[in-house]
């Protein structure tokens, strides 16, 4: 019975000291394990990223740049402008190759047929319309001797960056004995130089990739995006605030709600085969262009901009609507002048966001055809275009070794356009926020 | 609990309250009112009147029903989901909840004030021009300056805000700022104004000054202030409505309620046995 009552009396209170310390020891061994592990995960996440950026960057920086000759070409009038007119008919058709390969001549001296053969694989395809374009320019220029910097070819461009090696044998090389030999005097008379290049940002789609350039994919991912945001921003954040301000809570609703949460998480290659069906097949619109894009973008991002308005919308305090309510506001003129300026940031900051996951969207743009080999500028929504991370994906498909350079390039440019997109998210929600 | 069964205006009303639920020159009178939320019934069988420039508050423990039945007058209740109201509600001979009428009017004619102050994340000036704005109750600029000043004036806050109207509304003090929705009510000329605990959440001070006004406010306005202070019902009303469990209990003169309640359950609320 003693013994009994013994176990019903509480403990002392030094011995429950000790056993409390002995715990806390326990415990917090727990709280270190689980904070390690959590800073391990990190670590690990971590390190991915900074992998993934070094390897984009020691890739990518040397995309940028590319190895140029400068040569002293004459430009004689009769022979670059045939007829005399100085028109662009004019100067395509004169004979600026010959003259920029007499300059190229004149520097490595080639015997015979062949050394002139090899000597011609130097230069890249686009020394003859550079010179065409620079008299178009400037007809001052005509009849004068005048240095001009030329790209190399992109084999040459390898060599120089030793990715071609001059050990290999020659049958395995891609460039010959004698051209070899033709780059060595160039770069001994300091003919040779290495600048930043003037086709990534300005040139267009090439299979050279020594004159290959972001430029039409970049103005065709603006003209997508703009008609995406022209789509989805006005229907997307009508869509939420009729959804939360006025629509009644019934079945239809809840079916419409469970739908748009739905969409958000369909892949967007199934957009992509919608805009096929639809844009394509059935209104009959015109393949590779940025208006189809962009509509399938747009479609593929209202759900983002939907859900995210809607949560701005709500996140509105209460007490706000009553206030409005209670002076005797309608409620349209409730949503407009206090709902929606309190719920703009995050409307705004929703968009951005689609908006950036649209820029960098591959798999539907290649269902509607913005996958084809486009060498013009594209000027209008309706001209056939691509995009940033399809040219990406066409690069990385390319054979040239210097692809793999300027694949990793375009990459970089656009994460820096995402990177922009962001800031531009974050200083709009930090200028537009208010305080309640 | 005695039924007694009063005849007025052609209409038998069914009613266990105790007290004179009627007013000589009623402003509103609500009948049989049941409120709904979902299949909770929050209100049930309420009959009051509410005369013209009287301040009248309803007392009564957490969750009676008081607040629901003050968002009854000017139809807050409409905002809330499943929210349904049954009976008659009567403002200057017009149902309010016949399906004809618009909130709109409504609300301009009866202002509210709310326990949490919740001023417009606008300028001062904004916060109180904005109800005349929406209403078109002032045509030129300077009628919406002297609606403002005037407001002010009367919430008693103009001489701590004249010289700087434009700062935020937001950045005042909790009293000030509840003063400032006072303000806000009233620019839009009501003929009542509901005050849902408008001292809850400030201090002594800031409770004194408020009540002081709506002191002054009884003058030009019929008033009905939900409470949880008894000492605040006391103070500024002239009668008092008890509410228990979603039924009105008892309502008289303030000075009867508190000195000789009629009923077992007012007296216990109000010597603080249960509530």
């Amino acid at each position: 019975m003693s013994n009994n009552n013994k176990n019903y009396t509480l403990m002392d209170a030094k011995k429950a000291e000790e056993i409390v310390r002995s715990n806390v020891k326990k415990r917090r061994r727990k709280d270190i394990v689980l904070k390690s592990i959590g800073q391990f995960a990190i670590f690990v996440a971590l390190s991915f990223l900074v992998f993934l950026f070094v390897s984009i960057f020691a890739k990518g920086i040397p995309g940028f740049f590319q190895h140029y000759v400068t040569l002293e070409v004459n430009l004689d009038q009769k022979r670059l402008d045939p007829k005399g007119d100085l028109s662009p008919d004019s100067l395509y058709s004169g004979d600026a190759r010959k003259l920029v390969l007499e300059a190229l001549y004149k520097e490595i001296n080639p015997k015979g047929r062949k050394q002139k053969k090899a000597a011609k694989k130097i230069l890249s395809s686009n020394a003859e319309i550079r010179v065409a374009q620079m008299v178009l320019e400037n007809p001052s220029l005509l009849g004068k001797t005048i240095p001009i910097t030329f790209a190399l070819d992109d084999d040459i461009d390898s060599f120089l960056r030793g990715y071609i090696k001059r050990d290999t044998p020659e049958s395995d090389r891609r460039i010959n004995n004698t051209v070899i030999k033709f780059v060595d005097v160039l770069v001994e008379k300091k003919l040779v130089n290495y600048k930043f290049s003037d086709y990534i940002l300005s040139g267009s789609a090439s299979r050279s990739p020594e004159i290959a350039g972001v430029k039409g994919a970049l103005i065709g991912s603006i003209l997508t995006l703009f008609v995406c945001f022209i789509l989805s921003f006005p229907i997307g954040v009508a869509t939420a605030i009729y959804l939360e301000g006025f629509a009644a809570k019934n079945r239809i609703t809840e079916i419409i709600e469970i739908n748009i949460n739905n969409l958000a998480a369909v892949p967007s290659v199934v957009f992509g085969i919608l805009g096929l069906a639809i844009f394509i097949g059935v209104f009959g619109m015109p393949r590779s262009i940025p208006l189809v894009g962009g509509m399938v973008l747009g479609i593929m991002t209202l759900p983002t901009i939907i859900i995210s308005s809607r949560a701005a919308i709500s996140a509105v305090p209460p007490s706000i609507l009553d206030a409005a309510y209670g002076v005797g506001a309608s409620k349209l003129q409730t949503m407009f002048h206090h709902v929606i300026p309190l719920a703009i940031p995050g409307m705004l900051t929703g968009t951005i966001i689609g908006m950036a996951r649209a820029l960098g969207e591959t798999a539907p743009l290649l269902m509607i055809g913005m996958v084809a080999f486009i060498v013009d500028i594209p000027n209008s929504i309706q001209e056939p275009a691509t995009v940033l991370p399809v040219q990406i994906f066409m690069w990385a498909d390319f054979a040239e070794r210097m692809f793999v350079n300027k694949t990793s390039s375009a990459t970089i440019i656009l994460l820096v356009f995402l990177i922009l997109m962001n800031g531009v998210a974050i200083f709009l929600r930090n200028k537009l926020e208010r305080r309640w | 609990m005695v039924i007694m069964n009063y005849n007025n205006n052609n209409m038998d009303i069914e009613t266990k309250t105790i007290g004179n639920i009627f007013t000589e020159n009623p402003k509103i009178t609500s009948r049989n009112v049941n409120v709904f939320y979902h299949d909770k019934q929050a209100i049930n069988n309420v009959s009051l009147d509410i005369s013209s420039k009287e301040i009248i508050s309803l007392i009564g423990p957490s969750g009676c029903g008081k607040s629901t039945f003050l968002r009854c007058f000017n139809r807050m209740n409409d905002t809330i989901d499943g929210c349904k109201v049954e009976g008659n509600i009567v403002l200057d001979d017009q149902d309010i909840y016949h399906p004809s009428v618009d909130v709109v009017p409504l609300r301009a004619k009866i202002g509210m004030v709310f326990q949490k102050p919740n001023p417009f994340p606008k300028s001062i000036y904004d916060n109180v021009a904005y109800g005349p704005k929406i209403h078109g109750l002032a045509s030129t600029k300077d009628e919406l300056d002297s609606i403002v000043e005037l407001s002010l004036k009367n919430a008693g806050l103009w001489n701590e805000v004249k010289d700087r109207l434009q700062s935020p509304g937001t950045g005042l003090s909790g009293g000030q700022q509840q003063r400032l929705c006072i303000a806000r009510a009233i620019a839009v000329s009501p003929e009542i104004i509901l005050m849902d605990e408008p001292c809850s959440a400030l201090d002594p001070i800031a409770t004194a000054k408020i009540e002081e006004l709506i002191h002054q406010l009884g003058k030009n306005y019929s008033i009905v202030i939900v409470t949880h202070s008894m000492q605040q019902a006391a103070r500024v009303s002239q009668r008092t409505a008890y509410f228990h469990l979603g039924e009105l209990i008892e309502v008289g003169l303030t000075k009867q309620i508190f000195t000789t309640p009629q009923d077992k359950q007012t007296e216990a609320y109000i010597s603080g046995r249960i509530g």
